[in-house]
């Protein structure tokens, strides 16, 4: 695979006229190597380059460590620090308020896999247009590293405490519930994961990310599953990303039958090289097969894991005026006269 | 005529020879799940139709078939719609309870009932109409299904006849409840005939009750409260309509989102300018509320105490991050199998501190259903003219059952949107600080995700003025004493107390919502059987007003009656008041899941002025064999 052409690296503004530190937010307070601050770092290279108008975003989390990472990224963009496994109810609302805004969950394993699983499990169901990152560390990193219920049978506690529950795959959870954008990826992963975040933006549906988020403080050491170096080395990729957004004018030469091209909802594409000839991310049953096999293994497998791009997405079904309902002037909510009239006349 | 009739009328006492015109109490006893809805509704609109005042209220299980119900109908020349315990005419359909209805009765009542339940041998004491409905039905129709449907028709023919209720009437609020459906008005009304027919031929009238027209009812309409109060959120504008179902608050939402399908579809391009969801709990629900309430709609949810107590973290954020929201609480007894179908006023204090810490909730009380639309609309402008959650306080009595009421007025006032932030303003305030007090009212300024002003992040309460994060104790102190001077400058916004000073009066009475019903009542027994003259302040928002304190002062005691165990409002008040005026506060409570009833008020107040009581059946007969699960 070649890239024909390569746009010059001097440019610092983007598709919308905007430069880079637009895009950063306020200074991190997570520890310093946090596998959630690079996730943090990705999301403003791939807003920064997809050309994402910051006054349409609004960056969205529950609580805990990873949930306070969206005020570490997009600083001029409205945030939402919400409560504890319930973001998807706040997105829910604000998007049925604003349907133009484009929504960017943070969430953590956590805030996801226990207390927040029932909104998670509804949130995948209606397929609401939104990218929801889940920073997976397998422990709750803000109250001093108690397992997670993404923690892997066998993996222990710093204090050597080991887990016997099995844990729950959020990704072959989503593909399940009807997600139509199931991602798996790591922290360390610059490229696979920028290009996954990229891809989510051109999404009309939920993008779910389950991010491999290592825990430097709580859940770095030797017998735990999502320590840094254990993901290094577990991590199998299924393909190789390359990505194209909708306002580039570029072409991606392959050889047949080795890549896979998926265009999304705005029209860009996605090029997934083929690592094992079998995979086919729009096929539910090797999406589940392969996270089935790979977790077997004790290995990860990243990258784009299920993907239906033209799917209906929840707020299309609910067939809502153009503009914003947040922003319509009273004479179009507020019924005349008339209508009272009408109504009171059916009761008497 | 049936065999045993001669014999009743052998045994039967005659009650009473002064006719009794519309004032009395009848009641249905049938079994849920047998279509005797539609003919008490009949029943109840024919009478509203001639002119007298009527309230219906429907005490029923929960469950969808198979159990007992119980319709009353009042109707009452003075314009009393409260419950009345004392049941004058039984229809009784039940065999199941039928035994403890009729032993129940007041001596003198008068009783329907399906001719083999034999009920006539129970009690000399009463005037019975045996009806043969099955043999009756047989002569509708032939279908089994048919006869299903329409058997309940005929008591209305019988108390037509019976009582005077205009056949023609009961044709036309037929017409009403069927409208579209001819053959169904048809074999009704074919129904109200045969059960006519039959009590003209062989019932012999030997009670005193009658329906005689009036004209009270001109320009009033029939209507629950939960319909109401979907009107006030149509009118309100409401955009975002987010809910779990629930009994009692269900029928809100469900008749709110069939009026925004009719009005609230742009003509043009078909699309709605409303979003409903049903939520995946009341967590969520609210949640959603927030969110949209947050990103600039005007969201609502409707629920019940089951559901306030799960939205309770979420109600606790949206004080603290300050974000409009209405929550209408249809109040009902206790847990989901507990009594779950019976009405209550038990929220309060939970509701107005709902959430952790230093969380307090602007509550609207509304009494009536014109009060639940119009409560409705201020509820959206003060949720977001004050930036928080703000709960009306309906109840079960109020949102199920059907009420007279006045025709409701359209909105005088454009919609408050409260402070949102724009450019003018921005200009004004030099540079936007989100929790910064810039009027000294303590309402700051937001902005709106997705628009040109500048984007905050919101979070709890660890924030400073400028929205920034911080956990210093005095950005903490200086947010919390804000939002006190919020609550504060809410005190006056809200809607004032109905107060009725009697110049003569020694005491006062405190009440709030359904309970206002009975008090008209009970003020006039306690003047007339025992020229106790009362003060009346009927207590419509918390935060209180400053004129609650002077209406205690004015008065040595006051009554504070409510529908729970615990005085909550009561309680509440004493939060606030001095120890001198708290101390002259009593208590009248109503807790046994019936609406509250002024024989009750009347004698508990009498008592406690020490007045020597002859204790009637003012709290029964209640059915205490009706079923009850989990809903
Ligand atoms: C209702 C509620 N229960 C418990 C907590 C305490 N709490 C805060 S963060 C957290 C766990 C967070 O874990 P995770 O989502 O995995 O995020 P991480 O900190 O590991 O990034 C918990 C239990 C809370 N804030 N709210
Ligand atoms: S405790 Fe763990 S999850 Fe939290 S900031 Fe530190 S490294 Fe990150």
């Amino acid at each position: 695979m070649a890239i024909a052409t390569s746009p010059p690296k001097k440019i610092k503004l983007n598709r919308i006229g905007l430069e880079l530190p637009v895009y950063r937010g306020g200074k991190t307070t997570l520890c310093a190597g946090c596998g959630h601050n690079a996730i943090s770092e990705r999301i403003i290279d791939a807003c920064f380059t997809m050309g994402v108008d910051p006054t349409q975003v609004v960056k969205l989390s529950g609580i805990g460590c990873s949930s306070k990472s969206p005020a570490y990224f997009l600083g001029s963009s409205h945030g939402f620090n919400t409560v504890h496994g319930r973001m998807p109810s706040i997105g829910t609302g604000a998007l049925l308020a604003n349907k133009q805004l484009v929504a960017i969950g943070v969430s953590g394993d956590g805030d996801t896999g226990a207390i927040g699983i029932g909104q998670f499990v509804h949130l995948m169901r209606r397929n609401l247009p939104m990218v929801y990152v889940i920073e997976d560390n397998g422990c709750y990193g803000l109250t001093k590293g108690q397992f997670s219920p993404t923690a892997d049978v066998g993996s222990t506690l710093k204090t050597g405490v080991v887990n016997d529950l099995p844990p729950i795959d959020t990704c072959a959870l989503a593909i399940q519930l009807g997600a139509t954008f199931v991602a798996r990826s790591f922290s360390g992963d610059k490229k696979q994961l920028t290009a996954i975040l990229k891809a989510a933006l051109s999404h009309r549906g939920t993008a779910m990310l389950d991010v491999l988020s290592p825990c430097v403080t709580f859940n770095d050491h030797e017998g735990s599953t999502k320590s840094y170096a254990y993901v290094k080395s577990h991590d199998d990729p299924l393909e190789e990303l390359d990505f194209v957004p909708f306002f580039e004018d570029i072409t991606i030469d392959y050889e047949p039958g080795t890549t896979q091209e998926v265009t999304m909802h705005d029209g860009s594409r996605l090029y997934l090289r083929k690592l094992d000839q079998s995979y086919n991310p729009t096929d539910k049953m090797q999406a589940l097969r392969a996270l089935h096999e790979t977790h077997a293994r004790g290995e990860f497998a990243t990258g784009l894991i299920y993907v239906d791009p033209m799917a209906d997405d929840f707020l299309t079904s609910l067939n809502l005026v153009d503009e914003p309902l947040a922003t319509l002037p009273e004479r179009r909510v507020r019924p005349p006269r008339a209508v009272l009239d009408e109504v009171m006349d059916d009761l008497r | 005529m049936p065999s045993s009739d001669a014999a009743v009328a052998e045994r039967s006492v005659v009650a009473s020879t002064t006719p009794v015109i519309n004032d009395f109490s009848i009641q249905v006893a049938t079994v849920n799940g047998s279509g005797s809805q539609t003919a008490n509704l009949v029943l109840l609109r024919s009478i509203f139709q001639m002119g007298v005042p009527v309230s219906g209220k429907n005490m029923f299980p929960s469950n969808i078939a198979g159990l007992p119900t119980w319709f009353t109908i009042r109707a009452n020349k003075h314009g009393y719609v409260a419950r009345k315990t004392e049941i004058d005419f039984l229809v009784a359909m039940n065999p199941e309870t039928a035994r403890e209805d009729v032993l129940n009765l007041k001596r003198g009542a008068a009783v329907v009932y399906d001719e083999p339940l034999k009920l006539d041998a129970l009690r000399d004491d009463l005037v019975f109409y045996p009806v043969p409905f099955d043999t009756l039905v047989g002569q509708v129709s032939r279908d089994v299904k048919l006869r299903r449907r329409v058997r309940n028709m005929i008591y209305d023919g019988v108390l037509s006849q019976l009582l005077g209720v205009q056949l023609e009437q009961m044709e036309v609020a037929l017409r009403r409840q069927f409208g579209s459906k001819p053959k169904v008005v048809s074999i009704n009304r074919e129904a109200l005939d045969v059960g006519f027919a039959f009590a003209e031929q062989h019932l012999e009238k030997r009670d005193p009750y009658g329906i005689e027209p009036m004209d009270e009812n001109g320009g009033r309409i029939l209507v629950d409260g939960n319909a109401a109060a979907a009107i006030g959120c149509l009118m309100a504008g409401v955009t975002v309509v987010t809910w779990y179902p629930i009994t009692p608050s269900s029928s809100l939402c469900e008749t709110l989102i069939g009026y925004l399908r009719k009005y609230r579809v742009d003509k043009e391009t078909g699309k709605a300018t409303f979003a409903v969801v049903q939520a995946e709990d009341e967590i969520a629900a609210l949640g959603m509320a927030i969110g949209s309430g947050w990103a600039g709609a005007r969201s609502m949810t409707a629920t019940s105490g089951p559901g306030v107590s799960l939205m309770g973290e979420f109600a606790g954020l949206g004080y603290y991050a300050e974000v409009p929201a209405v929550i209408f609480d249809v109040q009902r007894v206790g847990p989901s199998t507990g009594l779950p179908t019976r009405t209550a006023q038990g929220d309060v204090l939970s509701t107005a501190f709902l959430s952790h810490g230093d969380s307090r909730h602007p509550l609207l009380f509304p009494c009536s259903p014109e009060e639940c639309y119009s409560m409705a609309i201020n509820a959206f402008d003060l949720a977001e003219r004050f930036q928080t959650p703000v709960f009306v306080m309906s109840d079960l009595d109020l949102g199920m059952n059907t009420w007279m009421s006045p025709t409701f007025e359209y909105p005088t006032k454009p919609i408050d949107r409260g402070k949102v932030l724009d450019q003018e303003t921005l200009d004004r305030i030099g540079r936007f600080g989100r929790y910064r007090d810039v009027d000294g009212d303590g309402i700051p300024y937001r902005s709106i995700p997705g628009t040109d002003m500048p984007a905050y992040f919101c979070r709890g309460s660890g924030h400073n003025e400028w929205g920034q994060y911080s956990e210093r104790a005095d950005d903490y102190e200086k947010n919390v004493d804000r939002l006190t001077r919020k609550f504060e400058t809410a005190r006056n916004w809200m809607p004032a107390p109905v107060v009725e000073i009697n110049r003569k009066a020694r005491i006062g009475i405190i009440a709030y919502g359904t309970t206002h019903w009975a008090i008209i009542e009970s003020r006039d027994q306690l003047a007339a059987e025992a020229d106790l003259q009362t003060s009346y302040y009927r207590l419509r928002a918390y935060p209180f007003r400053s004129a609650l304190a002077s209406f205690i002062e004015r008065h040595d005691r006051v009554y504070v009656v409510e529908q729970n165990r615990d005085a909550q409002m009561s309680t509440l008040m004493r939060l606030e008041l001095r120890a001198e005026l708290a101390g002259r506060l009593r208590s009248v409570l109503h807790y046994a899941g019936m609406p509250i009833d002024a024989r009750s008020i009347t004698e508990n107040v009498l008592i406690q002025e020490g007045y020597r009581v002859e204790h009637s059946e003012a709290d029964g007969p209640l059915p205490h064999n009706a079923g009850v699960g989990g809903e």
